[in-house]
């Protein structure tokens, strides 16, 4: 599916969500790799553990979204040793930003959410565009079934736009069990009309007590 | 003097547009995408007849516009067709195929053949220069013996004892090509049929959802819809959701008054034979 002889990316397609609570965050994303209209693996994971409390999840060209993890993973162990201390989620969204903005004239092909627990316990999620762009908010999804799924979000979740309040305060008042379980109807929702979102869902919650990881079957066709 | 805009057209394809075609594609407006069913269709021939499979997922990109979709076509009582390629043109043609059938039984008071089928959608597609995307597993039992051919959207047709089409054929085809003997039973041909389709649906990002079976022999067909539903919703979240009001936000309300207009009609006639009834009486 190649369009010119020079095209140097590829859509490996799917779909990453995350939603901020009060005190947690949930992290999810389908684990289908694919390439036009076949399928490479069903079992590949699209999210990175960067620090204790955040957790970055990239749709798109898989091949940069390797690079992009490794590089930040690098700069986080770097960081670790000048400063005895790990990064804190707002600093690794900054951090994020600039390193996209940095490839602005060949970008990675990568479309980033980002989601832990702000330097308060509180959660937060930060959105990408593939140049750079962010913003704090408080859900958001990318990816081929992005436009699935976020109106629904905007339905059930209706946090205020940041715009009206400090961007910290869109958090959703759902329950951690409410907003995992809304994770998994979405998503199911999703992969029901989207080819290229399905196989399994891998959810990260991330809280106060670290790092939590648990999977859900979806449909394989 | 005759215009040649007057003359009536003879068939086939009518170039008349193409220009105006390019001209916009030059400027850059984009032609609507059609509908493509991303599928995969497949047929074989075993001991007493054919069996034809497909799946059922409709795709519009890389949108499912439809889940449970009827690919396997009716085209006569002992032919069906199974299509894939742009929705619209499988539909269209196995439906005009179909009633010229209908009209040639009347017309010949015989059972209509297999080849009959495949020559009217040949010269239909060719006619078409492969404009019309329809791209066709036509399988039957007349009073010939069994069938089973492939129509490409050029209009070539293939005679096979085993057939796939659509973008799922590739795995489609492995199946068979490792399974397929001549001499199939029923019940073996049906499983291999569907775990042909499977391969497509789990294989295959354009095609899913569920398996479709139809088996014809001499004299019965069945049409076996939704045959395997492998793909069940894996989650439906127990809490539901509910839609109060309010939820969406109302930014802006605006009322308008209706007035409804009463219109009388006079019954004319009715008038007239009264009075001319009063007439009489006067």
């Amino acid at each position: 599916m190649a369009l010119r002889g020079d095209w140097m990316y590829e859509n490996n397609g799917g779909t990453c969500v995350a939603i901020a609570g009060i005190d947690y965050c949930v992290v999810a994303a389908d684990t289908r790799l694919s390439v036009g209209y076949n399928i490479l693996t069903r079992d590949h994971s699209k999210i990175c553990s960067l620090t204790d409390k955040c957790v970055l999840a990239s749709s798109g060209f898989q091949g940069d979204i390797r690079a992009l993890h490794k590089n930040l993973a690098a700069r986080h162990l770097l960081y670790q040793h000048q400063h005895n201390k790990q990064m804190s989620c707002p600093a690794m969204g900054q951090l994020l930003s600039n390193t996209l903005y940095y490839k602005r004239f060949f970008p990675y092909y990568a479309f980033n959410v980002l989601g832990g627990l702000d330097n308060e316990g509180k959660g937060c999620v930060f959105t990408y565009d593939a140049v750079g762009s962010y913003e704090r908010v408080g859900y958001s999804a990318q990816g081929s079934g992005s436009t699935l799924i976020m109106p629904v979000l905007d339905n059930q979740l209706k946090s205020p736009s940041p715009l009206l309040l400090p961007a910290r305060d869109a958090v959703t008042p759902l329950s951690e069990t409410e907003a995992v379980d809304l994770v998994k109807d979405v998503f199911a929702s999703a992969t029901e009309r989207d080819i290229y979102t399905g196989d399994k869902l891998e959810i990260v919650v991330i809280n106060a007590s670290g790092i939590k990881r648990e999977y859900l079957e979806l449909r394989k066709d | 003097m005759v215009k040649m805009t007057d003359l009536p057209t003879k068939g086939g394809f009518s170039f008349d547009l193409c220009t105006r075609n390019q001209m916009l594609l030059d400027k850059g407006v984009q032609m609507p995408p059609f509908r493509k069913t991303g599928t995969t269709i497949v047929g074989l021939v075993f001991q007493d007849g054919v069996v034809l499979g497909a799946d059922t997922r409709a795709t519009e990109g890389p949108i499912v516009a439809d889940k449970n979709c009827e690919k396997i076509h009716f085209m006569a009582p002992n032919i069906y067709c199974c299509g894939a390629g742009t929705a619209a043109d499988t539909e269209a043609v196995t439906d005009m195929v179909s009633s010229q059938l209908q009209l040639h039984r009347y017309a010949t008071g015989r059972e209509s053949r297999v080849v009959t089928a495949l020559t009217l959608l040949k010269s239909h597609l060719f006619s078409y220069q492969g404009h019309v995307s329809a791209a066709l597993v036509l399988g039957g039992v007349d009073v010939t013996g069994p069938h089973l051919h492939t129509v490409y959207p050029h209009g070539s047709t293939d005679t096979l004892p085993f057939a796939t089409m659509g973008s799922g054929s590739l795995a489609a085809m492995s199946v068979f090509e490792s399974k397929y003997r001549e001499g199939l039973t029923r019940e073996e041909g049906i499983e291999l049929v569907a775990e042909a389709i499977c391969a497509g649906i789990f294989n295959d990002l354009g095609s899913g959802s569920n398996v479709d079976v139809c088996v014809i022999t001499k004299g019965q067909t069945e049409y076996l819809r939704n045959y395997q539903l492998p793909n069940p919703r894996t989650y439906i979240s127990s809490k539901g959701y509910s839609f109060v009001k309010g939820q969406t936000a109302v930014v802006v309300t605006k009322l308008v008054h209706v007035e409804a207009i009463f219109q009388l009609r006079v019954d004319e006639w009715q008038y007239r034979i009264n009075w001319g009834l009063v007439q009489c009486l006067c």
